[in-house]
This record gives structure tokens, sequence and C-alpha cells, in this order.
């Protein structure tokens, strides 16, 4: 920057006048038409493939192959839907519910003691932990399938909802346990201070002031492993085989292999593996967006 | 002295049935695959002692070779394409107007998405039959709309919809980024007479530089990790033209079960990843930025 800008910086901070002018004039400049043509492509090759998949979702088998692959559906129906949820999609939803909620408990019970610990203990233990865990952000869950694969065989846990809750746990912790230890660090000193003094533990010292000041960043926690855990594939497929311990993503796959040629009923596979997403997507998008950066989005 | 400092702070052990459940799932199997790539094992019984065999096989592995150069070039166009959308586009969205925000609302998307779904609907668009492959074939040049079925397109169209998929994260990570450069040093550039492409040069692009060393790395870890796409998509074919590394590591493993070669295949995986991540944030000093960044 050069030394008139930084002079012009100073100006601007001491004229707010000069400052409200020039915001105004921001807004009215000439519109952004490079931009804007760029962002037009993307959103084609964006709502392109989206439209088709819920065009083709609702068309009925028979004008799937007859219609264009982009026309609007002339008989809307749900009877694709229907056929998906009889050949065992319910059961794959409430597995993947099953696996979502336990690894959201797990990650944040276990998650929020140890940031506190982190942030407030005054142990090398501790410190020494986080620093490993901190490496651990770089390991390929890939790398580790086959070892994975041997413990819980071990563990005689193969095929079961369990198999998969604990390592996709495993591998949220240490993206949760950095933002809940970003978000402690701001909860100033003096305010243990003042709840040492009335004589709280530090048990009381966590229900009553940790709790409260880090919710925010406990949702984001909640989001970002909600999301690894419901989209999760790699896990499932190696831990599980049985038609009852199937999830969404192998329950999709499945299903496509199965249903080859019948491309309507697999768009609305698709569809509504991911609804509930969408849903909560359109209820709170800001939350959602958040979680799906947790810890690099600062 | 010592007790007033530390009452009413949790102790070490808070901490640790974290540390434990980590170690147990993440620390133990990294170990562990060393372990095994001394052994034979087929996924049934126990692993046996190996000795160096499945080291030795490592130069009578005909497809590694392939397997070591798809995924590097996969990393590297990963990399350059999807910065070059991601950015421009994050910076563009992070605008406050109301065309920007519903766009933006429709940008992200994908973000919902799982990769067996994101695979699953492009199988459908890349059907050379009946899906748009089909139409929009001839215009670029493939008359038959058979993309994925030409070992010289698979590899191409595989690093489309892969960076179909992540492009939007890290657009948004470049939006939330760009929304947190100070207004004023827009004002000051525009007293100097800047204008809009030399704001974006001067202002935006400097501001921008720790995000785009995070997004990054987390594009050149992540194309390691590139798996699940391509095994539904294309299954590595046709023949072996998108046999990338982590797919070859699964395919050993869990579909001609030599989990002990699997396993030599996995430490060269974490191997790369490491040494990548640990070269990008050397050369660009990424963890004095972070700790500077949690100052604020």
């Amino acid at each position: 920057m050069t030394t008139r800008t930084t002079q012009r910086l100073q100006a601007s901070f001491v004229r707010p006048t000069v400052t409200a002018r020039l915001l105004r004039g921001r807004r009215r400049e000439r519109p952004n038409l490079l931009g804007g043509l760029a962002s037009v492509v993307w959103l084609v090759i964006v709502a392109v493939p989206l439209y088709y998949l819920v065009a083709s979702s609702l068309r009925p088998s028979s004008e799937y192959l007859t219609a264009g692959p982009l026309s609007i559906p002339h008989h809307p129906s749900a009877a694709n839907y229907s056929t998906v949820l009889s050949s065992g999609f319910t059961r794959y939803l409430v597995n993947n519910i099953l696996v979502t909620a336990s690894c959201v408990v797990l990650v944040a019970g276990l998650a929020l003691p140890a940031a506190y610990a982190i942030v407030r203990s005054r142990s090398r233990f501790v410190e020494v932990g986080f620093t490993v865990m901190l490496m651990g952000l770089a390991i390929p869950a890939q790398a580790t399938i086959v070892p994975i694969y041997l413990m819980i065989t071990r563990m005689h846990l193969y095929d079961s909802l369990t198999a998969i809750i604990l390592p996709t746990s495993a591998f949220s912790l240490p993206v949760s346990i950095l933002v809940l230890t970003g978000t402690l660090r701001d909860i100033p000193g003096e305010l243990y201070e003042a709840m040492n003094l009335d004589g709280a533990t530090a048990w009381t010292a966590l229900r009553n002031l940790v709790l409260p000041l880090t919710r925010p960043a406990l949702v984001t926690v909640g989001i970002f492993t909600s999301l690894g855990a419901w989209n999760g594939f790699l896990f499932p497929l190696i831990l599980t085989q049985s038609d009852s311990k199937r999830v969404l993503t192998l329950g999709l796959w499945n299903f496509q292999g199965e249903h080859g040629a019948d491309t309507p009923a697999i768009m609305a596979a698709v569809t509504l593996s991911m609804l509930p997403l969408l849903v909560l997507y359109l209820i709170g998008r800001r939350h959602l967006l958040n979680g799906l950066t947790a810890g690099f989005g600062k | 002295m010592t007790t007033s400092v530390n009452s009413g702070r949790p102790g070490a052990i808070w901490a640790v049935p974290a540390l434990a459940f980590f170690a147990v799932f993440a620390l133990v199997p990294m170990v562990l695959v060393v372990a095994l790539t001394f052994t034979t094992w087929n996924g049934l019984g126990s692993p046996t002692w190996a000795g160096l065999a499945n080291w030795k096989h490592l130069f009578h592995d005909a497809t590694l070779g392939q397997s070591l150069w798809l995924s590097f070039k996969l990393t590297v166009i990963s990399w350059v394409v999807q910065t070059l959308v991601a950015l421009p586009l994050g910076v563009w969205a992070a605008g406050r107007q109301r065309n920007r925000a519903v766009l933006s609302t429709i940008f992200f998307v994908p973000l919902l998405m799982s990769s067996a779904a994101i695979a699953v609907l492009w199988s459908a668009l890349l059907d050379p039959n009946f899906g748009l492959a089909a139409k929009i074939g001839p215009w670029l040049g493939v008359k038959d709309g058979n993309f994925i079925g030409q070992p010289s397109l698979a590899f191409y169209t595989v690093a489309v919809v892969i960076a179909w998929q992540y492009i939007p994260f890290h657009t948004l990570l470049y939006q939330s980024a760009t929304r947190q450069i100070p207004e004023v040093l827009y004002e000051a550039a525009t007293m100097d007479g800047a204008k809009r492409l030399r704001q974006f040069w001067s202002v935006t692009l400097p501001q921008l530089r720790n995000t785009v060393v995070t997004s990054s790395v987390l594009m050149l870890v992540g194309s390691l990790t590139y798996f699940d796409i391509v095994l539904i998509l294309t299954n590595g074919g046709p023949g072996t033209s998108t046999r990338i590394l982590p797919l070859h590591m699964y395919l050993t493993g869990f579909s001609s079960f030599q989990m002990g070669y699997a396993s030599v295949l996995a430490v060269i995986l974490l191997v790369a990843g490491t040494a990548l991540s640990l070269v990008v944030t050397r050369v660009t000093g990424f963890r004095r930025m972070q700790s500077q960044r949690e100052g604020l």
C-alpha cells in the first residue's frame, strides 16, 4: 500500500462523512459486466444438473425415454418417489438419522470437555495431546481403512451402525475441538475468576459459563459433524454389508446398480437422500454454511 | 499459590476421553497400517507374517506408475481449475447485492449432496443414450456423447465432476473471507482513483492471501482422497484410465483382498499427504498465519 493510500485511510477514519458519501458512491458504480457474465455461466453449470435431477425424478418412466433430458415434465408424478420409498429407503433414512445423531452426541460430548481443558487447564499433557490432534487434521481417512476394518472385525462390530459411528466421530474430533477452543479462548478470564470467587468448581463453570457462551460454536460443530456423517460413504462401504445396516449413500449406489435403466427412479432416490439437508438449508442457511466451513472459514 | 491459581480449572482428565478416542481410531490405525505392510491377509482370519514381500511387490505392480501419475495429474488440474473458478466467483458472490445473494443460494446447493449422490446424478447426465451428454456431446466435439466410455476422455470428465463438487465449497471460503476485508481499504483505493480491476489486484487479492493458502492446502491434500466419485462413476475404468491411487488402494484391499499390499499403498498415500501439507504450510508460513488470526 502506498503512503498516499495510508494517509487517505487515516483521513477516512477521521472524517466519517467522507466515508458515508463514498459508500453511497460505491453502490452506484456501473455494474460489473464481466463478473455478472461469468456468474451466469457458472449458474448454468450448477443449475442445469440440479434441474435435470428434479425434472427427471418427476417424469414417468415412459416419458423419460421419449422426452428430451431438459424438457419440462408433461405429466409430473410422484410415482418414482413411492417406488424408491417402498424399496427400503425408509430403513436407510432411519439408519442415517441414527448414525448422524449418535455422531453428533458423541463428538459434542467428547470435544467440549476436551476444548475446555485445552484452554483452561495448565497441563502439559493436554497441550501435547492437542498438538498431536491438530496433526491428525491431515490424516486422510482413506489411508486407515485396512487397519480400521481389522480393528472393527476384531471388536466384533462388523456390519453394525456402531462400526460406522466410531471412526466417523473420531475423524470429526480435531476440527470440532479446534472450533470450540477458538470460541473458548474468547471468553475473558475475568468471568472465570468471578465464578471462582463464588467458589465455583470446574464443573459449575462449564455448566453456567462455558455452555451458554459456546452455544453458537456447538451448533457449528453439530452441523459440521452431521454433514460428514450424513454424507459419509467410505466407512459404511468397508464396515457394513447387510441391507438392514445400509445408510443412504450406499443405498443410493446399490439402488443405481439394481435399477440401472430406471433413471427417473434413481433421480428420485438422489433427491430424497438430500431432502433433509435441503430443508435445513432453506431454514438456516447461515448456520449450515458456517458449519460447512467450520475451522477454515474464519 | 498454585492451588489458588488452579482452583476451579479443569484438570487434564477432562481431555482424556477425547484424546483416547482419537488415539484409538485415528492414531493406532496409522501405526497398524505400517505393521500390516509386513503381513499377508485376505480380510478373513488373521494376518500372517510376510516380511518384505509386499514392499517388493511395488516393483511388479504394473498399474502403480499410472495410478501415481493420474493422482498427480488430478491434484494439479483440480488445484488450478478450482482456484481459478472459486476465487473470482467467491469475490463476486461476496457483494451484498440482492441478485448476488439469490444466485449464491443456488451456487451452494451442491454442498449439500454426498459424493454418492453427485456421482449417481452425473452417471445419469453422462449416459450417452438418454442423458444430457447425448445432446451436449456434439457441441463439444464428442459425437457419440460417450464421455466416460473412452479412456482418453474419462479422466478429464472425472476431473470436471470433481470440480463441480468442490468449487462451491471453495467459493464459500473465498466469499466469507472477502466479506471480512475492511471496507476502508476500498474507500482509500477509490480515493486514489483505483478502478475495479486495480482494486481486485491491489486490495482484494493480497487480503485473501491466507484464504488462498487454506483453500490450496485443502484442495491439494483433499485431492489425494477423491475416491468415492471415481468408484461410482467409472470404477477406475475404462481399463485403468481413471484408477487413481486411493481407488487403486481400495480395490487392491477390498476387491482383490490383498490387504497387505493395500497397506503399502496406504502408507504411500499417508506419506504423500503429510509431505504435501508440510511443504505447503512451510513454504507459506501457514501456521504463523493461523495463530495471527486466532488473536483477532
